[in-house]
């Protein structure tokens, strides 16, 4: 125990000096906000990443990370376009960032609005968040192989399924999963907010939902919501009980229940197009400040999230992946924009 | 009684010098927010959140949501004084409140929405503190159908609310509806009536539409009848509180028609301003002096403030028991709850009760000591008027820029603002009926979202909103309560009665 | 309150002249909806329910009839249509808070919506209200100073700032 903790130091420590070195003005200026800094959440109140950005404005400001304030503002119209035109727009205002979710690749593919990430400086990818196959407890559906049994043996367009948006990310797991179905579509039905179809499914209007782990975890801890598959490659790395019984690590991936269907969102920092190579430093450095808090080692544990961290040249590698394989999807469902 | 032991010992938690110090810094920051269009309760606890973190989270959460019962009792004092309603659901309130004003009665009018605004909150509390189990419950019950049929039944419930033209009424209606739709189709994830504009993308929000329509408007007309504001002569007298209340009993059934109009839409969530809409349409259509609405009547102040209060106060409920925020500022409030390692959901009133019955015990005392306060301050609002007038007009032109601007950070909404307040100077001057247009842009896109989302589920079968008691019941109710004004005028005609069709 | 027309002036517009205008309003957003709507789709789809124009397309129908309705009551000439609704003082009254507010508006893209407030109402009050210029020029950067600290500095809710807030490092 006393050795884990040594080693966790040891970890933080080598972190710290790892950073240090980066700052250091070998190859570049150091830079420091001259304003506050505006973080726009290109999304509504209540959602994934409007809690994730307001959870890192508070980290900031209880632990005094930056000498500037963080400014939280949501500019969610037309899909989220809304905030990253204005991030377009002020290309060369460097104090300001955005926290994404997938609609950085859905909504132009899905709406036409005229952007694409290119139009931003990635800074850092944060987390990569989960989706799991929920259904009503009260349902007798124990494995996602049950289910996807009893959506192929039902009528076409039987089985509802609730998501957030249109032609967003739960409709593209939704189509995915429709793959894998043998023909059989579910007849999805799109609500406002995640923490609106977790309630749908409890109040039983859903036959079953794709919520991220954060929205659904206080009904599943109710024994309201059963967890059925999780879309990820590996099982969760989170081992502490959740429920009684079962902790994120014991939800099977959907690919060994029978469903291969695997999707993540990107949880990614970016700042604007002209941002000097300083000033993504900064960024970079005060968010791996932030990522080294007890505070978000406990967020990332009860949303349980992928923790994934990647900047410069990884991060833009696998935003251009990530931007394929989108479009591939997107193309096979019919979500593109027909203009 | 489990409640009541639990309740007491909530009170013990709540009732410290500390906690009533923090209730009154969260209660006058409150008022503030509420009064200024650009601030709303969101900017307020985001600002406070950060400062929490070293508190203990009862301490914390008594200290946001008294920012959240000053919102509620601020957002009625610009109302009543300008025609600016600082919060949506304070819309309601200006279709009487101010009437009063003009008539010199400003400091009745706001006597009368603080009292309302109290009887209301502390009805909600009631209701959370001894049903909250079985309210969370029925608030499951309510999917896509049950959503438009709550949604239809507030429609219908106004509808021939407005006096002058019925065809006026419709076009603004419609213009409301029309409006409403432009911006990002949820259910399809379409752009409709954008026309590649940028600015178009997050539509006509409600806020600028309203400050321009009632605000601008009302500084247009008052410009237009001289450089004054009508009541600016009110005369100021310190006994407004005893002479209202004097008035309140007899109106003990509008009270507690809008108070179970008002929980009811907290909880289903349809919120507060809907509430404050559905309130004032049915004591309009139920009460003696209905008739008199809309020229200053005092039971007009009453009616929509305690269904608004008892919805915003309710709305705190499906956010505790069912993680789904209400409001924005309901939101940052949730977002605060999982920092200080609460989550919200079912199990939070088992796993911490100290915190839910603190949070509860703390609504009580929290609007008892707002109540003391706002009343305290009539005066002083009402001295408000007495500045001059052209003081006054270029101020509120400022301050509406500002509440319009921070709807979307976007100068287009002021834009917006100003063509909106010539627009509602044009309705006033040739009779179209406001409130319709206001009500359809506030509900218009939910209501067109819960109907197609009712027909996703259903398959397109219009059947599916008889399909269940709840739903069937409630719809039956908007039909009675839809065609209320054309059977009434039936029975009118038939029984021959000349004297009464001027009504119509 | 007591508006005697003769007193007021020379009339401007007439209720009949605004009643057409605005019905006239109705039907040009009417046909702009209606074109938008027909473009997403108006049609009942199986399993699905309306398509996205559907509901915008039968509402403006709804508003275009009933605008035809209410231009039809108002084209006839009748003595309660002839009456003035604006004469040339009202107008001219309007003009000068309006017309300031759209310069206020314009000027706070370039200088800041706080000078520009400042300015606005100072001028205003130095004008119409007939105030002496060091009274306007307390009130109106009272009025300013207050906001911005209001705003700015403690709910930390940017709004727009021109050169002046920029020399001071905002």
């Amino acid at each position: 125990m006393i050795r884990r903790e040594m080693s966790k130091a040891k970890t933080i420590a080598a972190a710290l000096a790892a950073s240090a070195c980066l700052t250091s003005p070998t190859w570049a200026q150091s830079w420091e906000p001259t304003k506050p800094v505006t973080l726009v959440i290109p999304a509504g109140t209540g959602g994934g990443a409007d809690q994730m950005a307001r959870f890192i404005q508070g980290v900031v400001q209880k632990h005094n990370l930056m000498k500037q304030p963080l400014i939280v503002i949501n500019k969610a119209g037309g899909a989220g376009a809304e905030g990253f035109l204005e991030m377009k727009a002020s290309a060369s205002d460097p104090h300001k960032i955005t926290i994404t979710l997938s609609n950085l690749f859905t909504t132009p593919l899905g709406t036409g609005s005229p952007f694409n990430w290119k139009d931003m400086k990635p800074v850092a990818m944060l987390a990569l968040d989960q989706f799991v196959l929920w259904v009503n407890s009260e349902k007798p559906y124990k494995t996602a192989k049950e289910y996807i049994d009893a959506v192929k043996a039902g009528d076409d367009r039987q089985f509802k399924m609730g998501g957030t948006g249109s032609k967003q990310e739960d409709q593209i797991v939704t189509a995915a999963i429709e793959q894998q179905t043998g023909g059989k579509k579910f007849t999805y039905v799109p609500y406002s907010g995640g923490g609106q179809v977790a309630v749908q499914l409890v109040g039983n209007h859903v036959d079953s939902t794709v919520n991220n782990p954060i929205e659904a975890v206080g009904q599943w801890r109710a024994g309201q919501l059963r967890p059925l598959c999780i879309f990820d490659a590996q099982r969760s790395t989170y081992t502490t009980k959740v429920t009684d019984k079962e902790a994120w690590s014991d939800i099977p991936t959907c690919k060994e229940s029978g469903l291969p269907v695997e999707y993540q969102m990107l949880r990614g920092i970016f700042t604007t197009k002209n941002a000097t190579p300083a000033q993504v430093n900064f960024y970079v450095e005060l968010l791996k400040k932030v990522m080294a808090t007890p505070d978000w080692k406990e967020f990332m544990e009860k949303g349980a999230f992928n923790q994934t961290v990647m900047t410069g040249a990884d991060y833009e590698k696998w935003l251009v992946s990530a931007e394929t394989l989108h479009s591939d999807l997107m193309k096979k469902a019919g979500f593109l924009a027909t203009q | 009684m489990d409640e009541l032991n639990a309740l007491f010992g909530g009170f013990a938690v709540a009732l410290s010098a500390y906690h009533i110090m923090l209730m009154v810094i969260g209660i006058t920051l409150g008022v503030v927010i509420g009064v200024l269009p650009g601030l709303g309760g969101a900017n307020g606890v985001a600002i406070l959140l950060p400062l929490t973190f070293s508190m203990p989270p009862t301490s914390a959460i008594i200290l946001l949501t008294s920012i959240y019962w000053g919102a509620l009792f601020g957002g009625a004092i610009t109302s009543i004084l300008f025609n600016i309603p600082g919060e949506p659901w304070s819309v309601a309130t200006t279709f009487d409140g101010h009437p009063m004003a003009q008539n010199g009665k400003a400091d009745e009018a706001l006597v009368g929405a603080f009292t309302a605004s109290f009887v209301g909150a502390i009805f909600a509390v009631c209701l959370i503190t001894f049903l909250a189990p079985v309210v969370a419950k029925f608030a499951l019950k309510f999917g896509p159908a049950e959503f438009f049929a709550v949604q239809f039944l507030t429609f219908a419930s106004f509808i021939g609310m407005g006096r002058g033209s019925a065809f006026k009424t419709v076009a603004s209606m419609c213009l409301g509806f029309a409006l409403a739709s432009v911006g990002l189709d949820g259910v399809t994830g379409t752009l409709r009536m954008t026309f590649g504009q940028d600015e178009l993308l997050n539509g006509f929000k409600f806020l600028v539409a309203v400050i321009g329509l009632f605000g601008i408007g009302e500084i247009l007309c008052s410009m237009e009848d001289g450089l004054k504001f009508n009541g600016a002569t009110a005369k100021l007298r310190m006994d407004a509180v005893i002479r209202t209340w004097k008035q309140l009993p007899g109106m003990w059934l509008t009270f507690l028609r809008s108070c179970i109009v008002g929980c009811w839409m907290g909880i289903t969530p349809g919120g507060a301003t809907p509430a404050s809409f559905m309130g004032y349409g049915i004591a309009k259509r139920l009460s003696k002096r209905g008739d008199n609405f809309g020229k200053g009547e005092l039971e007009g102040v009453v009616a929509p403030e305690t269904a608004a209060h008892a919805a915003g106060t309710a709305a705190l409920l499906p956010m505790l028991t069912l993680g789904i925020p209400g409001s924005p500022t309901a939101a940052v409030l949730l977002g605060g709850l999982l920092i200080w390692g609460l989550q919200p959901g079912p199990l939070l009133f088992v796993e911490q009760p100290d915190f839910v019955w603190g949070l509860i015990a703390s609504m009580y005392l929290g609007n008892v000591v707002g109540l003391i306060m706002v009343l305290t301050c009539v005066p002083f609002f009402a001295a408000i008027l007495r500045v001059p007038f052209s003081i006054i007009a270029p101020a509120i032109v400022f301050v509406c820029a500002i509440g319009a601007f921070t709807v979307n950070n976007a100068m287009f909404d002021v834009w917006l603002m100003l063509a909106f307040g010539v627009l509602g100077y044009l309705f006033n001057k040739l009779r179209y009926p406001l409130p319709p247009l206001v009500l359809a842009l506030v509900l218009g896109d939910q209501a067109e979202s819960s109907f197609r989302q009712a027909m996703l589920v259903s398959q397109g079968n219009v059947g599916v909103f008889w399909s269940n008691w709840l739903c069937g019941s409630i719809m039956t109710l908007g039909l009675v309560m839809a065609f209320w004004p054309a059977l009434q005028a039936l029975r009118v005609k038939l029984s021959g009665n000349g004297a009464v069709a001027r009504a119509a | 309150m007591s508006s005697n027309e003769e007193a007021e002036g020379s009339p401007l517009v007439s209720y009949r002249t605004l009643d057409i205008a605005v019905a006239i309003f109705f039907l040009i957003v009417a046909a702009i909806v209606i074109t938008d709507s027909l473009r997403l789709g108006i049609a009942w789809k199986p399993n699905e329910g309306p398509q996205p124009g559907l509901f915008p397309f039968y509402i403006v129908v709804a508003m275009g009839i009933a605008s035809l309705v209410n231009l039809a009551q108002a084209l006839p000439r009748t003595p309660e249509g002839e009456r003035t609704a604006t004469t040339i003082p009202g107008i001219k009254r309007m003009a000068a808070i309006f017309v300031p507010a759209v310069l206020f508006v314009l000027a706070t893209n370039y200088i800041g919506i706080y000078v520009s407030a400042a300015i606005y109402i100072g001028t205003f009050m130095v004008f119409f209200g007939k105030f002496p210029v060091w009274k306007a020029l307390a009130v109106s950067l009272g009025i300013a100073i207050v906001n911005f600290m209001m705003f700015e500095v403690w709910f930390l809710v940017p709004l727009p700032k021109g050169p002046l807030e920029a020399a001071l490092g905002y």
